[in-house]
């Protein structure tokens, strides 16, 4: 999607802008640190709501067929096809995080590819939050000016990045400490 | 005519001088940071990315009829110096970030320049004379052998080369802790304020050591920032009145005699926003650059990214007059934000009698807004069209479509040549206007 592309672009350059200004000489204009984080904040906006919509879409997209299964059976019963999904990653995921898995399990089951995004997101959140430092730190996107200290958490990096569904959290992620960070600095 | 005159279609401009390198490869440290006339144009300063003021003065003596005023350099000092904050590991730019001259007094002439830091108080004074005939030194300064004093004599002045000598006299340092945007002599010519980002502080020409604060707008916590102080300046004659302008596009005019701490404004100037122009940038082009009042103290003039606009100070819900300073940017604006373009703080200023408010542009364009008849006109300062009184052609850029003979069209404008900094003499229609590195003088055509 045309507005979702340049959202992230404008997003990408304004990190980047922010980061330049760190090194610039008589250190960070606040007034300029101040402009980029709204332009950024704005095309997080942008970004997310067309993020929403097309998952409002897809679910609208599914939705009309739960309807005729669950004529002919129980409500809490979705298609078989979505239930088993869930149910292979739910066992795959609750070892390592049984507590917290239980805390964020949405209340309605057919809500099916809902909590599995979920929960992909807090398992990520989880591992991001223990990293967020590096990552803010070193976004793929810039040249790295020294060498990785850390080759497995670059690893773990790489991997939220690469996989689809957690492409834009990654992005999200950096916004989410930039756009403040830039200000605190003062 | 003497007269600050309209600047109108019937003014035309000519090229009269141009100062600075003519080499392409401009030395960062001499690009022109600001420019400014002094109250009685006859002198003229600009200070540069190096910390250094250039003054040039009207020579009137050798003024004729066809070439009315020329300046010449008439004092050059290192204002600034690059320094070094230790407690913040932060490098202070040397840049002059504004000059304004005090109202002259006595024989002597003062400016206050300041960097992003610190404002200094300087003195120009000329010496055209030197004691001679001491008693104890010899002519060129050693001290004569006492044996060889047999007589007294009373020194006696004679005349000397003019030399002028400039001197700090006063610095105003470590009131800011963001950086300074904007100066401004107040009309009781013992007060002028400074602002930076986010605080706006008074202070007493005879005292240094200490300033009062008069705005505030920082936030308990920063993270609920959003808006900083662009520029303020003191109303020319109610010595009790000042305005600021934000980077969300408000004029706040504040009364000192209201309360000590102006926080709370007297009348907020504010246009809403024109929903159907919304975009990512939005923010960034309404945020206000310059402001700056006319002379007659009844209107002042805002200059944001892409316009200017002239506020009557008894109207406060939107602007009197607007005009577009390069509306063929508004498509551009993505392309403007990755080359930083779109972070331009570009100035502006009105003629002597308020009739014309001038500001720059790109590819080295100004624009001359004539108000009465709501004429206006785009020149350009090029080396090309600086051949002695040759009259300038007004330029034409094509935003769309065919391109006219004469036209430039927008993608063909150089965006590394801007206008930023323009000034206007305050009786004649003399202008000066600074591009990278360069200070061009016009004038008006005489016949």
């Amino acid at each position: 999607m045309n507005l979702n592309e340049e959202a992230k672009r404008i997003m990408a350059i304004s990190i980047s802008k922010l980061y330049s200004s760190r090194t610039q000489r008589g250190g960070l204009r606040l007034h300029r640190s101040l402009l980029l984080s709204l332009v950024m904040r704005s095309a997080r906006d942008i970004y997310h709501s067309v993020q929403v919509l097309n998952e409002t879409a897809e679910q609208q997209h599914t939705v009309p067929c739960e309807p005729q299964e669950t004529v002919i059976e129980e409500p809490m019963d979705t298609s078989t096809d979505q239930t088993v999904p869930d149910v292979s990653i739910e066992s795959t995921e609750t070892d390592p995080t049984t507590d917290e898995e239980a805390d964020i399990k949405p209340p309605k089951a057919e809500d099916g590819e809902w909590d599995k995004e979920n929960r992909d997101w807090a398992q990520c959140d989880r591992h991001s939050r223990k990293r967020r430092g590096k990552a803010a730190a070193e976004p793929e996107f810039l040249p790295s000016k020294k060498a990785r200290m850390d080759t497995e958490d670059d690893r773990r990096v790489g991997v939220l990045r690469s996989s689809n569904g957690n492409c834009c959290r990654s992005v999200e992620i950096l916004t989410q400490i930039s756009v403040p960070s830039a200000i605190e600095a003062f | 005519m003497a007269g600050a005159g309209g600047g109108g279609n019937d003014v035309q401009w000519c090229f009269s001088q141009v100062k600075g390198a003519i080499d392409d490869d401009v030395a960062e440290a001499d690009i022109i940071s600001t420019v400014e006339f002094n109250h009685s144009g006859e002198l003229l300063a600009t200070g540069d990315k190096g910390g250094r003021v250039v003054i040039f003065q009207q020579d009137i003596e050798k003024s004729q009829p066809q070439c009315r005023s020329e300046y010449n350099v008439y004092s050059t000092f290192q204002s600034h110096e690059p320094e070094f904050d230790y407690l913040k590991s932060l490098e202070i730019e040397e840049k002059i970030n504004k000059i304004r001259w005090l109202p002259q007094k006595n024989a002597a002439q003062f400016l206050l320049s300041t960097n992003d830091k610190t404002i200094k108080l300087w003195k120009i004074s000329e010496r055209d004379k030197r004691p001679e005939g001491y008693n104890l030194k010899e002519e060129d300064g050693r001290y004569r052998d006492n044996s060889t004093i047999t007589t007294l004599r009373v020194p006696v002045f004679r005349p000397m080369d003019l030399m002028v000598e400039a001197s700090p006299r006063r610095i105003f340092a470590n009131a800011h802790t963001y950086h300074i945007n904007s100066i401004s002599v107040n009309s009781d010519n013992e007060t002028y304020l400074s602002a930076d980002d986010l605080r706006i502080n008074l202070w007493h020409l005879e005292i240094t050591d200490r300033s009062f604060n008069v705005v505030d707008i920082k936030p308990a916590n920063m993270e609920e920032l959003t808006e900083v102080i662009t520029a303020a300046e003191f109303h020319p004659h109610q010595c009790n009145t000042f305005v600021y302008s934000s980077s969300k596009g408000t004029i706040r005019l504040c009364d000192m005699r209201a309360s000590a701490l102006c926080d709370k404004h007297s009348k907020l100037f504010e246009e809403p926003e024109d929903p159907s122009n919304r975009s990512f940038f939005s923010e960034i082009i309404s945020s206000i650059s310059d402001v700056k009042f006319s002379h007659s103290g009844r209107y002042m003039m805002t200059r944001d990214y892409l316009s200017v606009k002239i506020w009557d100070l008894n109207m406060e819900n939107r602007p009197v007059e607007t005009y577009q300073v390069h509306e063929y940017l508004r498509s551009k604006l993505c392309s403007l934000y990755e080359n930083d373009c779109i972070f331009d703080k570009f100035e502006c200023c009105w003629n002597g009698n308020d009739s014309v408010v001038m500001t720059g542009s790109y590819n080295n364009f100004f624009r001359m807004l004539e108000r009465t008849q709501r004429h206006d006109v785009t020149l350009e300062a090029s080396r090309e069209c600086s051949k002695p009184r040759q009259v300038l052609k007004p330029r034409r850029v094509c935003a769309g479509g065919k391109r006219k003979k004469d036209e430039i069209s927008v993608d063909s404008l150089d965006f590394n040549k801007k206008i930023l900094h323009t000034a206007w003499h305050p009786q004649e229609n003399v202008i000066a206007v600074a591009t990278t590195n360069n200070l061009y003088i016009f004038q008006e055509k005489v016949n």
